[in-house]
């Protein structure tokens, strides 16, 4: 049976579409999740996408967070239901504390888009099990407010226990601090991803292929469970 | 506002009509709405009486340059006389955007307008409310938008109030674009002091909709319901489009105009677009109209003269944000992200359904009527009863002085061929530092430091965007169908000639789509001038127009639709002329897609077209000698039509690794791009005066690269199309090396072309 993906819609979701596309090109099956239904329609996996859900009024993911969708996913990502958030997705992770850490204007406090390379730290987790640790991979970075925050203890306890999934290489563009790119929760199943793999599943409109890894690791570790 | 003032203000007795009949004495600011007494005496006569405070209000906003074209109208008739015979056009001018046929079942809908004032009165809601304004105007047509582009142009790039105007345009573009999730894949960034207190902000999107689901702004059927929905109406932008898009910034200064600029709400329009869209998927729309300049008075004048029914309106069911707004500020406010449409009765349930969905506020405001007339009212009150046409269609139209300017002569003589060039022994020097020059000029240099803050990739359809020549984006994953678009405008050629000076920069847009390889299929064109009330002025309007409709002609390419920004000047001292050309290209297969960027290293290059000593307009002119004078490169829209023919045909075959065009800094600074791009290196022996190869900027030509074992193919294929074509060298290595003259190596070609824009505007 294919694996089935929710990738949730929030006002002001952009990158949904992007989701979707990776999750079929990976071999899954996506399936759209709206804001306002607190269903999960039974999906192996949920994909939070960029953009800007609610404007990014408040702060980024604020309001999100507290959506009809979110009541459901919450209590299921801590029962261990794999979730991906990418950038926008990443800000809901953390304003729902499913992640440790927050993100900030960036250090040159204008929005950047950029293809960047950024390295595997953890390829022991559902969402990067395709790769090995160490390599580096080319993606996309598209923020204004990607600079990952966290107190010392916390980043001290996130290198200590493998919790950081991927670090920017070769230049840190946005002032995240210990150049993290992105984070997985204790227990392996929460990831949340800055940059954007989404954007790199096909060279021909990305600048590679390289991001697909993501998606065909969450569908393997999704069939062997 | 206290309520209770608003309340005071809305019981305040409003000009009504049989007000307006009893009293045909009352004084009315007309002019300090833009209009002229003989205008105003127009309306009076058009109406049989006086308008009324409602009325005055429409009047002066429908028949306002920027929405009635009266100056340019009777000489933008000749793009669709003089139009190539097509069967590819199923909306053109007069449409909100022209609708081009691009086959396998799919058509797309592009136009290009200005937001020039606003952005520089207030620049980052001004270039933001661009953005958004013509994405409602692709909506509209019952397109979704998957792009957007901008042509920008600004004062002096070290100038104290360009470091105020640019980043401000360049963050209100990437704040608008980047939160309604559309990729921006190209556009054009241009510096000249004469654009200092008049910068140009040309925002072009497209759309992609199936030919069968085509919308038209009619309020067609008597019964069916007008919906105003998206964002309340609120009191900003009032009289945007005729006291300050139709109007020269005078000694007041442009600050006291800023409550006339639009406030943006992305996310709003965000909503308001998948809204939309799934409106039109569920067929529930009859009829619609976007909410630009002029507002609920242009959507409400276009749908019911377009649907030659007639409308009523209540005004005051307008939903608002400040409840003080009488009925001539609620015709007239620019509020954003609003859109009007016709719908039947038994639809409105499930419309206004979708509307809640997408938590986008939807009000019945009205219904088409059989009377034929355009009539509102306030608290049942009537103040508004008028023929829509008049307002909407029946503007005045002006026939300008036209005067060639008394300097053209001597401007003209002015050749730069006479300036001083490298030459004698430290000849291979100075040509190494005059490139560096070049790349390193703010009009030259990588324009990374903008683009960047631009989101290309969202939408996962962008198979080209900055840097290449043209943005290219997929429409359909499973055959490859896309399209290439392309802007591309030059001042300093349509200065010294705009009749040829705008038949190149269609030809430069033309060109740029082609080295993509797709196929030139349409224009779109956003006309920027100064004031039309000067005869000089209406020369240059006039020799442009007529240079590109001659052009489309020549080429077989219609315009499709476009923009006139006039009253591009302050004082006495107006813009160089600038009309900004967009070219539409189809690729029947994105995968096939050529980019400008130098793949590796082997591959051999062949400058394609003919190079003549041309210096007038340069880069070069200007930034080694501040010099502006003689004849732009000549024109030869055959040589071009033969060129795009080689470059498409050698795309589809698979000949061509690279492909730039040449334009501005000629063959020197397309290698550098092209070696920059790709990160490779290039060695090339110049086929003659090594400063007309490297410098002159003769147009229909193309720097190609081509595959390793095509060699030949390509050759004959440039025989058969008459292209005149020369290999000078191959690909390869860490510099840029011209044999016999210099060579640099890609670091320091890098530092000069990437340094310039960070410096100036990142401090």
């Amino acid at each position: 049976m294919t694996t089935r993906v929710g990738v949730v819609t929030f006002p002001g979701s952009l990158d949904d579409h992007d989701a979707c596309r990776a999750v079929r090109l990976a071999g899954g099956l996506p399936v759209p999740l709206w804001h306002a239904d607190a269903d999960l329609q039974g999906v192996d996996a949920v994909v939070l996408p960029g953009g800007f859900s609610y404007g990014d009024y408040l702060r980024c993911g604020a309001i999100a967070r507290f959506s009809p969708v979110m009541t459901e996913l919450i209590p299921a990502a801590r029962a261990g239901l794999p979730v991906l958030g990418i950038c926008n997705g990443f800000q809901v992770l953390c304003e729902a504390h499913l992640l440790p850490g927050a993100l900030t204007r960036n250090a040159g406090l204008r929005f950047v888009t950029r293809d960047i390379q950024i390295r595997v730290e953890n390829a022991a987790t559902p969402w990067t099990s395709q790769y090995a640790a160490g390599q580096e991979l080319t993606v996309v970075l598209k923020s204004g407010e990607g600079a990952y925050v966290a107190d010392a203890a916390t980043l001290a306890d996130l290198a200590a226990r493998g919790q950081i999934l991927v670090r920017y290489a070769g230049g840190n563009p946005n002032g995240s601090a210990s150049d993290i790119a992105g984070v997985v929760n204790e227990a392996g199943n929460v990831a949340g991803l800055m940059p954007h793999p989404e954007h790199a599943v096909d060279a021909l409109t990305g600048p590679s292929a390289d991001g697909l890894g993501f998606f065909t690791s969450i569908l393997r570790a999704v069939v062997a469970a | 506002m206290s309520t209770e003032v608003a309340a005071a203000r809305q019981a305040a007795p409003q000009d009504t009509v049989s007000q307006a009949e009893a009293t045909p004495g009352r004084s009315q600011p007309y002019a300090a709405l833009g209009l002229t007494a003989a205008e105003y005496a127009k309306i009076a006569d058009l109406l049989g009486r006086r308008p009324t405070d409602a009325e005055l209000a429409i009047y002066s906003v429908m028949w306002s340059e920027h929405c009635s074209y009266k100056s340019s109208r009777r000489h933008l008739r000749q793009f669709a006389e003089k139009a190539p015979p097509t069967d590819v056009l199923l909306a053109g001018i007069g449409d909100n955007a022209g609708v081009v046929d691009i086959g396998h079942g799919y058509a797309v809908t592009f136009k290009i307008e200005s937001h020039n004032h606003p952005s520089y009165v207030e620049p980052f809601q001004g270039a933001a409310t661009g953005v958004g304004g013509i994405v409602r105007d692709i909506l509209a047509m019952g397109a979704r938008p998957v792009a957007v582009m901008d042509a920008l142009r600004f004062g002096p790039a070290d100038a104290p109030d360009t470091r105020r105007v640019l980043p401000g345009v360049v963050g209100g573009i990437s704040f608008y674009g980047n939160c309604l999730g559309l990729p921006n894949i190209g556009g054009e960034l241009a510096f000249d002091p004469c654009y200092a207190g008049n910068p140009l902000i040309n925002a072009l999107c497209v759309g992609v909709l199936r030919p069968a689901d085509l919308k038209r702004a009619a309020a067609t059927g008597p019964g069916n319901q007008v919906i105003l929905f998206g964002s309340r109406t609120g009191p900003d932008g009032i009289g945007g489009a005729s006291v300050l898009a139709s109007a020269s910034f005078g000694d007041g200064g442009a600050g006291s105009k800023r409550p006339s600029v639009q406030v943006g709400d992305p996310f709003m329009e965000k909503r308001l677009v998948e809204c939309c869209l799934e409106l039109y998927a569920a067929d529930l729309v009859v009829g619609i109209q976007d909410l630009g300049a002029a507002g609920v008075a242009c959507a409400t004048t276009e749908l019911a003269a377009g649907g030659k029914s007639g409308m009523a309106v209540a005004l005051d069911a307008v939903p608002l944000r400040d409840a003080s707004l009488g009925p001539a500020e609620i015709l007239m406010s620019e509020s954003q992200e609003r859109m009007m449409a016709i719908v039947t009765p038994a639809d409105v349930g499930r419309f206004l359904a979708i509307c809640a969905r997408w938590e986008v506020p939807a009000t019945v405001i009205g219904e088409v009527t059989g009377t034929g007339r355009l009539e509102m009212t306030w608290h049942g009150e009537r103040v508004v009863d008028i023929p829509p046409g008049t307002a909407a269609d029946d503007g005045p139209v002006y026939d300008r002085p036209v005067r060639r300017p008394d300097g053209q002569d001597a401007l003209a003589d002015d050749d730069p061929a006479r300036l001083p060039r490298p030459s004698g022994p430290a000849r291979g020097t100075e040509l190494r530092a005059t490139l560096l020059d070049l790349l390193a000029a703010p009009d030259g240099a990588d324009k990374t430091w903008v683009t960047e803050q631009y989101d290309r990739y969202v939408r996962g359809d962008t198979v080209l965007a900055m840097p290449h020549d043209a943005g290219v984006i997929r429409i359909d994953e499973a055959t490859g169908l896309g399209v290439a678009l392309a802007t591309d405008g030059n001042g300093r050629y349509c200065l010294l000639d705009p009749y040829a000076g705008t038949q190149l920069a269609l030809a430069e847009a033309y060109r740029n789509v082609a080295v993509t390889g797709a196929r030139p299929l349409a224009v779109t064109n956003c006309l920027n001038f100064g004031s039309p009330e000067d005869p000089a002025v209406m020369w240059q309007f006039t020799e442009a127009v007529r240079g590109l409709a001659d052009g489309c002609l020549a080429l077989g390419i219609p315009v499709t639709g476009g923009n006139v920004s006039f009253y591009n000047q302050t004082g006495a001292d107006a813009i160089q002329p600038t009309p900004v050309i967009g070219v539409l290209g189809v690729h029947d297969d994105v995968r096939r897609r050529v980019s400008s960027a130098f793949g590796p290293a082997g591959a051999s290059l062949v400058l394609l077209g003919e190079t003549r000593l041309e210096l007038g307009g340069s880069l070069w002119a200007r930034v080694r000698h501040g010099h502006l004078g003689g004849r732009p490169p000549a024109v030869d829209l055959a040589a071009e039509r033969a060129l795009a023919q080689v470059l498409v045909a050698a795309a589809e075959r698979e000949l061509l690794a690279a492909a730039h065009d040449l334009s501005d800094g000629g063959l020197g600074v397309a290698l550098a791009e092209s070696c920059l791009a790709g990160g490779v290196g290039a060695t090339v022996t110049l086929p003659g005066d090594d400063f007309t190869f490297l410098f002159s900027e003769s147009a229909g030509r193309a720097l190609v690269a081509v595959t390793p074992g095509c060699e030949a193919s390509f050759g004959s294929l440039c025989a058969e199309a008459g292209v005149p074509a020369v290999a000078i060298g191959t690909t390869g290595g860490a510099a840029l090396e011209v044999t016999g003259t210099f060579s640099v190596r890609l670091d320091e070609l890098g530092r000069a072309y990437r340094d310039t824009l960070p410096v100036l505007f990142s401090g």
